[in-house]
């Protein structure tokens, strides 16, 4: 959360409230919402680290509000996440664990917990495809972020089809 | 394997022969085996099926799983070794070849990974021509396939050879073309495998579409994508059902959508 609210930040002042708002409307339905007591605790800790700055704005009818500014030193940090590639997604799930130690227990079968992870991963792509369904078609960066995920999904699916393919009994 | 049949009809009191009477399609015992070159490939081997009207099922596998095999026996292009497939109650056993295309004009429409258009053929009498060799006049023939055209978005290219236009629009032609007739049951071997991303969309789109209002869909294809626009999942390997699973059933684990993506490649990967 803390590169982010610097980057939306970068374009000029903001308060938390409108930065929350920013983010729901450019990231969509399909990104994990940003609670509001989350962004002003992390604005807290970004102005303590002299990334931000805030100032106190009056405010007649209502209590004053934080107009939050970006440092010379918030822009750094900025530049520098911009600068790096990410770590790609790690394999190493759970499942992984349960398919690679369930001969050994006895207690169950490979192919069993192929089918039932496929179950699972099949219904949560019914569940992406609806939620593309139901985001604005327009809004290009959330379908994108769905079609990402529908993409790693289809690659796990692929993995599986693999597993499946070399741990079945032969005939 | 718990879920392999579908639950049967409400109505019948679990006597089989009525079951039979509400099933679009059963199938029992295929077995198919090619024999090309080098050693018989087992492409079938030992399919039991069965599809209810308005049921739409996905049949997923690897390349070489054999589910186009079985979709194209579903469809009599291909006949089977051993085992039976019933039409609405009716056994094809007998059926010859010319009685399986009567068939295929209407009550199987298909729809294949190449469109298999008449190239040569504006993409309007491609469509049309089905309707008359099924015995409707001219008339009617056009005025069905200008519904089509409108549903499908191909108003305009009417005069339009295949070859003139997109792959996702001679999709769309073969479809309207497999549905012409209103056969009760759609066979799609691959429709997305040459389309691009658009492509793959509109065809999982217009399939969902015509789905609700009550088509009844087989759908062969190794994109999950658009496997899960059904409401059923065969997993096909090595020339037999490893799984059948009805989706959307139980809510998954994920409560509220917008979990969803949270729920994999965000949160969980490391």
């Amino acid at each position: 959360m803390r590169l982010p609210l610097l980057a939306l930040l970068a374009r000029g002042p903001a308060h938390g409230y409108e930065m929350k708002q920013a983010l729901e409307q450019l990231l969509g339905s399909a990104y994990p919402q940003p609670n509001v007591g989350q962004i002003y605790v992390t604005l807290g800790r970004l102005e303590k680290a002299g990334l931000i700055r805030g100032e106190e704005v009056e405010q007649s009818s209502r209590p004053n509000k934080k107009i939050y500014h970006l440092t010379d030193a918030g822009l750094d940090e900025l530049r520098g996440w911009f600068a790096e590639p990410e770590d790609e997604p790690r394999v190493r799930d759970e499942f992984f664990l349960k398919l690679a130690l369930a001969p050994q227990t006895g207690l169950a079968d490979q192919i069993a917990l192929i089918n039932k992870q496929r179950r699972q991963y099949l219904n949560t792509m019914r569940n992406l495809s609806k939620l593309a369904g139901a985001e604005n078609r327009d809004n290009r960066i959330a379908q994108l972020l769905i079609e990402g995920a529908m993409l790693h999904l289809q690659a796990d699916l692929d993995w599986l089809e693999r597993c499946q393919e070399e741990l079945e009994d032969p005939e | 394997m718990s879920d392999r049949r579908p639950p049967a009809p409400s109505a019948a009191r679990g006597a089989e022969p009525a079951v039979q009477e509400h099933l679009l399609l059963r199938a029992e015992g295929l077995v198919k085996t090619h024999h090309g070159e080098g050693a018989p490939a087992r492409a079938v081997r030992g399919v039991d099926l069965t599809v209810r009207h308005g049921e739409f099922v996905a049949v997923t596998g690897p390349s070489g799983a054999g589910k186009s095999t079985l979709l194209h026996l579903l469809g009599g292009l291909q006949r089977p070794d051993e085992g039976s497939i019933w039409l609405e109650g009716r056994c094809t056993d007998s059926y010859s070849e010319a009685r399986w295309a009567e068939e295929r004009r209407r009550s199987i429409g298909v729809v294949f990974q190449f469109f298999n258009l008449i190239s040569n053929l504006p993409v309007a009498d491609n469509v049309e021509l089905p309707a008359l060799l099924a015995g409707r006049s001219p008339r009617q023939a056009r005025a069905e396939r200008k519904e089509l055209f409108a549903e499908l978005g191909l108003d305009g290219k009417e005069r339009s050879m295949p070859g003139e236009l997109s792959g996702g629009e001679q999709q769309r032609v073969a479809l309207a073309r497999a549905l012409v007739n209103h056969p009760p049951l759609l066979l799609a071997d691959e429709p997305a495998g040459s389309l691009d991303s658009r492509g793959t969309r509109e065809v999982m789109r217009l399939l969902s579409r015509f789905h609700r209002r009550g088509q009844a869909i087989v759908l062969v294809t190794h994109d999950a994508r658009l496997a899960s626009a059904a409401d059923r999942v065969i997993s096909f390997f090595d020339g037999r059902i490893a799984d059948d699973v009805k989706l959307g059933g139980a809510a998954a684990r994920g409560t509220a959508i917008s979990d969803v993506v949270e729920l994999r490649p965000a949160a969980d990967r490391d």
